[in-house]
C-alpha cells in the first residue's frame, strides 16, 4: 500500500533546519492497522502530515513515499490534489477545530465531494446519513453546524468526513487525545470497523503517544525517537518482548493494571528528548540510555530480530 | 520590562515596522528641532522688537513656497524666507506647521495616554473580577462605544468657555476609552484561565499583585499596540475638532490650519501650500502608526505574517 | 429521540438570536436615554448663565430676545425643579420637538434636521455600501496574491489615515480648481430648486460626486486592510487546512475563508460608524453641502445651542439604528449567534 524510504522532512527556521523527521522507512500493509508511537516531539505527527500536505516552514529534504506506485513526495499540486481525500485521507489532530464553524456538515461534504467530481448531491447526502447513522449519529447532523455539536459528536463527525468517499489509506492522528475515556473506546471500535468489518478504508495509520491505545489496536507498531525510527514490529512483540532500550522505557513508564504501584515503581525516562536543531551524533538516544556504549555515538543500522521485527540498536548487532 | 535582543531583531526584521518606526522618529525629531530652526512663532508671525516690546507681525500675505517675504521693523525691512509660503494674513506656514506638528503629538501623547490607561483600568477590572462588576462596566462601555465619540466631544467642546490644548487633550482622552477597555477585558480573561495566574493566586499574591505582576507583563505588548492606536486616533480626532471650530480658543494646530484654509477659501484662490501641508502631515504621521502597529501585529502574531 | 433534538434545537434557535437581540436592544435603549440625559445636562452643568449668553447674542434684537427669554423659561422650565424639567425635556424629545433654531430663527430644529436628513443620507447610504463593498473585495485580491498586496497596501493605509475633510480638500483642488469639472459648494446650484425634474437631479449629482468620492475612498482604505488582515488569518485557520488536506482546491479554500472573514467586517461596520459620521460632518463643511453636518457646523459657530443639540440626538439616534440593522443582519447570518450556549462580551 504505501512505502517510506529514508523520509527527511524538515522544518526551515529562522536559527536552521530543525531536523523533524530524519531518515525515516517504513510500509504499511493493505489491511492493516499500522500504529506509530513515541513521546511529543519524536517527528510522528509531522511525518504523516507530510504525506498530506505539506506547507511552509515544513520542507521535503529527501527520501520518497510511494503510494500505488506514485512518489507521493514529488508529485504535482493537481494529480496530488486528486488522491486526497479518494486515496489518501487524514483524520487530523485538530479535529475538533476540523470543521468550519460557518457551514453546515453537509454543506462541506457537498462542497469536497464536488471537487472530486461528485457533482450529485443527493447521492453524497445520503452516503452522509448513511455513514453518520453507521457511527451512532443521528441523521439530522448532517444538517447541523459544529457549533451544535458536542466534542465527541464532532470527533465522529469528522471520522465520517474524512472517510466519506472511502480512501484506501486513511491515517488517524492522535484521534482520542481530547477524549474522555468512554468516547476514546468507541471512537477506536469505530474505527476497527471501518477497517475491519465495513471495509471503508483499506489500512490505516494511527498515531497516538498511548501505547495502550496501540496494544488494542494496530497489527504492527513502529517507535519513533527524535525524528528516528527505533523499532518496528508486530504489536504482541513491541507490547510483551520490546527490543530498543526506549520503547522498554516507554512501556515502563505507563501504568499497567493489577499492579501495585508500591510492587514495581512507574519509571520515568530520564533527561529530555534532544532538540532537533542539533540532534546528538549517532543514535540519538546515547545521551540519555542506560545501556549506552561507546560505538553508540555511529549511527545504528535497522537490525533484523525477527519476522517482521526490526531495531535501531547497536546492542543487536551480529 | 526587558526587550531581548531576538525581539529587536525579529522586529526590525519586519519592513513594515521598520518604515512606520523611521516615519515617526523623522516626525518626532522634526517637531523637536524644527520650531527652533525657524524665526517665526507659532502662529507664523515675526516677533518684532519694539524697544522693550516685542510685537508678532505678519510678512507679505499669499506668497508661494520659496519666496522671500517682508518684515517692517524699526530697523527696516527685514527680507525673510518662506519655505512654504504665507498664508493669506501673511503668516509663515512653515513655523505654523511645524509648531502644529508639536501641539499634535502632545496632544496624541496626553489624550492617547489618558484613554489607554482608563481603558486598561477598566478592562483590567471588569476581566479580571467577573460578576456584577464586569457586567455594570461592559454596559457602560458598551453604551459609550455605541455613541459616535466625535457626537459626544462636540457637544462637550461646544458648551466650554475656553478650550485650550489640555481640556482638548483631557476630554479626547475620557471619551476615547471604551474601544481599549474592551480589548483589554478580552485579554485578561484569556490571561485570566492561564496556570500562572491560578498558582499565583494560590501561593496567596494579593490581588493587585496579581493584576500588575503576572497579568499586565504578559499583556505589554498588546498595550502598546493599543497605545499607538489610541495615540494615532487622538491625533485625527483633535484634528477633527479643531477642524469644525471645537478646537482651542486660542493658537494654531495643524486642524485649525486646515479650518482656516477652507473659511478663507484657499482652494478656490489656488493657494494649496496653505490647504494641502497640513493634512499631508497628518496623513503620513498617522500612516506611519498603523504601520508600526500592524507590523507589531505580524511579529507578535505569526498567523498574519508574509516575508 | 430525533424528534427531540430537533425541538430542542428550534427552542434553542429562537433562544440564541432572541436573547442576543434583547441585550442589544437594551444596550441601545439605555444608550439613547444616556444620549438625551447628556443633552439635557450638559448645558446645565457649564459655569455661568446659559440664558444670559444666549441672550447676549440678541442684545441687537429685543423682539427675539423677549420672545426667547420667554421660552427658555418656558423651556428650560428654570422656574421648576430639575426633575421637572428633565422630564419636559423628554417630553418635548419624544414628541419630536426639538426647540427654535436662534441662527436659522423662527425655524423649529426639527424641521431644518428633517430638511437636511435626506441630503446626508444620499451621501452616506451610497459612500458605506460601496466602499464596503469595493474595499472588502479588494482586500480578499491582496489577501490573496502577494504581488498585489505590496502594491496596493501602501496606498490602503495611506487613504485610511487621512482625515476625510482633508482627501476633500485634496479633490476639491484638482477636480474644481485645477480640471474644473465639479463645483465646490453646495448641494445644487443658484437658481435650482429642488424638486423630482431630471434638471435637478443632474445638477444635484454633480455636487454630489466630490464630496460622495472623499468619504467612499477614506473608508475604502480601512475596509481593504481590515479584510486582508482577515483572509490571511482565516487562510491559516485549521478548516481551511482541513479542506486543503482533503483535496480542495485554491478556489474552493478561498470560497469558505472569504465567507468567515467578511462575518468580522460586518461586526466592524458597526463600529466604524461613529468615525464614518464624524468624517461625514467634516465633508460637508468643506463643500458646503447643507446636511446635518453642514448645519452643526453652522450651530456652532453661531453657538446656536438648540440647533446643535437637535443635531447631536438625531446623530445618535441613526447611528442606533443602523447598528441595530446591522446586529440583526448579522444575527442569520453567523450560525454561533443562534446556536451558542454562552455569550462574549456583546
Amino acid at each position: 500500500m504505501l512505502k517510506v524510504n529514508n523520509l527527511k522532512i524538515y522544518y526551515k527556521t529562522p536559527l536552521g533546519f530543525v531536523k523533524a523527521v530524519d531518515g525515516v522507512s517504513f510500509e504499511v500493509k493493505k489491511g492493516e492497522i499500522f500504529g506509530i508511537a513515541g513521546e511529543s516531539g519524536c517527528g510522528k505527527s509531522t511525518l504523516v502530515n507530510s504525506l498530506v500536505l505539506r506547507k511552509p516552514p515544513m520542507v521535503h529534504m529527501g527520501g520518497e513515499a510511494i503510494l500505488d506506485g506514485k512518489n507521493i513526495m514529488t508529485l504535482n499540486e493537481k494529480e496530488y490534489r486528486k488522491i486526497r481525500y479518494t486515496k489518501l485521507s487524514i483524520i487530523p489532530q485538530y479535529s475538533l477545530n476540523a470543521l468550519n464553524p460557518t457551514k453546515r456538515i453537509k454543506e462541506i461534504v457537498r462542497d469536497l465531494a464536488k471537487e472530486h467530481g461528485y457533482k450529485d448531491r443527493e447521492e453524497i447526502e445520503n452516503k452522509l446519513r448513511e455513514r453518520l447513522k453507521m457511527v451512532g449519529l443521528s441523521e439530522q447532523v448532517a444538517n447541523m453546524y459544529p457549533i451544535e455539536l458536542s466534542g465527541g459528536m464532532k470527533q465522529r463527525a469528522v471520522m465520517v468526513v474524512s472517510t466519506l468517499l472511502d480512501p484506501k489509506l486513511l491515517i488517524a492522528d492522535e484521534i482520542t487525545s481530547a477524549l474522555d475515556v468512554t468516547n476514546q473506546r468507541i471512537i477506536l471500535e469505530l474505527l476497527y470497523s471501518f477497517i475491519k468489518e465495513e471495509k471503508i478504508v483499506d489500512s490505516i495509520i494511527f498515531i497516538t503517544h498511548d501505547m495502550g491505545l496501540l496494544d488494542k489496536i494496530a497489527d504492527r507498531i513502529m517507535i519513533m525517537y527524535a525524528g528516528k525510527v527505533v523499532e518496528i514490529g508486530p504489536t504482541e512483540k513491541i507490547i510483551n518482548e520490546p527490543a530498543h532500550p526506549y520503547t522498554q522505557m516507554l512501556l515502563n513508564s505507563l501504568p499497567r493494571l493489577g499492579i501495585s504501584y508500591r510492587e514495581i515503581k512507574l519509571q520515568e525516562i530520564p533527561g529530555e528528548p534532544p532538540a532537533l536543531l542539533k540532534p546528538p551524533s549517532g543514535c540519538r538516544l546515547h545521551p540519555r540510555c542506560p545501556y549506552a556504549m561507546q560505538i553508540c555515538k555511529e549511527e545504528p543500522d535497522m537490525i533484523k530480530i525477527g519476522r517482521n521485527h526490526f531495531v535501531a540498536c547497536h546492542m543487536y548487532r551480529g | 520590562m526587558k526587550i531581548s535582543k531576538e525581539t529587536l531583531r525579529i522586529a526590525f526584521g519586519n519592513t513594515k515596522f521598520k518604515v512606520g518606526f523611521v516615519i515617526i522618529l523623522i516626525f518626532v525629531l522634526w517637531a523637536m528641532i524644527g520650531p527652533l530652526l525657524t524665526p517665526f512663532d507659532s502662529m507664523g508671525y515675526y516677533p518684532v522688537k519694539f524697544g522693550e516690546r516685542i510685537a508678532p507681525k505678519p510678512s507679505l500675505p499669499s506668497l508661494k513656497p520659496g519666496s522671500v517675504g517682508e518684515i517692517f521693523t524699526p530697523q527696516g525691512a527685514v527680507e525673510v524666507k518662506h519655505y512654504l509660503g504665507t498664508d493669506s494674513f501673511g503668516r509663515d506656514i512653515y513655523a505654523q506647521l511645524v509648531y502644529g506638528l508639536r501641539s499634535s503629538l502632545f496632544i496624541g501623547l496626553i489624550a492617547g495616554g489618558l484613554a489607554t490607561l482608563i481603558g486598561l483600568l477598566i478592562g483590567f477590572v471588569a476581566g479580571y473580577k467577573g460578576g456584577w462588576a464586569d457586567e455594570s462596566l461592559m454596559m457602560i462601555t458598551n453604551i459609550m462605544l455605541v455613541i459616535p465619540t466625535m457626537a459626544l466631544l462636540i457637544i462637550i467642546a461646544a458648551y466650554l468657555p475656553y478650550r485650550g490644548v489640555g481640556i482638548e487633550s483631557l476630554i479626547i482622552g475620557l471619551t476615547a476609552w471604551p474601544w481599549t477597555a474592551r480589548a483589554v477585558r478580552a485579554q485578561t480573561l484569556s490571561l485570566k484561565r492561564r496556570g500562572f495566574v491560578d498558582l499565583a493566586r494560590i501561593s496567596g499574591m494579593s490581588e493587585s499583585k496579581i493584576l500588575f505582576g503576572e497579568i499586565l507583563p504578559n499583556m505589554m505588548s498588546y498595550v502598546f499596540m493599543v497605545f499607538i492606536l489610541q495615540f494615532g486616533g487622538s491625533i485625527l480626532a483633535a484634528v477633527g475638532l479643531d477642524f469644525i471650530g471645537l478646537g482651542p480658543t486660542r493658537g494654531m494646530s495643524l486642524g485649525i490650519m486646515l479650518q482656516q484654509a477652507v473659511l478663507w477659501n484657499a482652494i478656490n484662490l489656488g493657494y494649496w501650500w496653505w490647504a494641502i501641508p497640513p493634512g499631508l502631515v497628518i496623513a503620513v504621521l498617522i500612516t506611519g502608526l498603523y504601520l508600526i502597529n500592524t507590523g507589531l501585529d505580524e511579529i507578535f502574531n505569526p498567523r498574519l505574517r508574509r516575508e | 429521540m430525533v424528534k427531540n433534538i430537533q425541538a430542542m434545537s428550534e427552542g434553542y434557535k429562537m433562544s440564541g438570536i432572541k436573547r442576543y437581540l434583547m441585550r442589544k436592544s437594551l444596550i441601545y435603549a439605555l444608550t439613547f436615554v444616556f444620549a438625551v440625559t447628556i443633552d439635557f445636562i450638559i448645558p446645565r452643568l457649564m459655569p455661568g448663565d446659559p440664558i444670559g449668553v444666549l441672550l447676549s447674542r440678541f442684545a441687537t434684537l429685543p423682539d427675539v430676545a423677549n420672545y426667547l427669554h420667554g421660552y427658555f423659561i418656558e423651556a428650560f422650565g428654570l422656574n421648576k425643579p430639575l426633575w421637572q424639567q428633565y422630564l419636559s425635556f423628554w417630553n418635548a424629545v419624544l414628541h419630536g420637538d426639538l426647540g427654535i433654531s436662534i441662527y436659522y430663527y423662527p425655524k423649529p430644529v426639527a424641521q431644518i434636521i428633517r430638511e437636511a436628513l435626506p441630503y446626508d443620507l444620499a451621501l452616506l447610504l451610497p459612500s458605506i455600501i460601496s466602499s464596503w463593498v469595493v474595499g472588502n473585495w479588494l482586500g480578499a485580491y491582496a489577501g490573496k496574491s502577494k504581488r498585489f498586496d505590496s502594491y496596493l497596501m501602501p496606498i490602503f493605509y495611506f487613504l485610511q489615515a487621512s482625515p476625510y475633510f482633508w482627501f476633500a480638500i485634496i479633490l476639491a483642488y484638482v477636480f474644481t480648481v485645477k480640471l474644473g469639472l465639479f463645483p465646490i459648494s453646495g448641494a445644487y446650484g443658484y437658481g435650482v430648486i429642488p424638486s423630482f425634474s431630471w434638471t435637478f437631479i443632474k445638477d444635484y449629482l454633480h455636487h454630489w460626486i466630490l464630496p460622495f468620492l472623499s468619504l467612499f475612498f477614506v473608508q475604502l482604505g480601512g475596509w481593504a486592510i481590515g479584510m486582508r488582515n482577515m483572509i490571511i488569518y482565516e487562510v491559516e485557520a485549521d478548516y481551511v487546512r482541513y479542506l486543503e488536506s482533503l483535496g480542495a482546491s485554491e478556489r474552493l479554500l478561498m470560497k469558505h475563508a472569504f465567507k468567515n472573514a467578511m462575518l468580522p467586517q460586518i461586526t466592524g461596520l458597526a463600529l466604524q460608524l461613529g468615525l464614518i459620521v464624524a468624517g461625514n460632518v467634516t465633508v460637508q463643511v468643506v463643500f458646503s453641502y447643507p446636511g446635518i453636518g453642514y448645519i452643526l457646523m453652522q450651530g456652532i459657530m453661531n453657538q446656536d445651542y438648540f440647533l446643535i443639540q437637535g443635531c447631536f440626538l438625531v446623530i445618535i439616534l441613526t447611528v442606533l439604528i443602523a447598528n441595530f440593522t446591522i446586529d440583526l443582519l448579522y444575527a442569520f447570518i453567523d450560525p454561533r449567534i443562534r446556536y451558542s450556549y454562552t455569550e462574549e462580551g456583546a
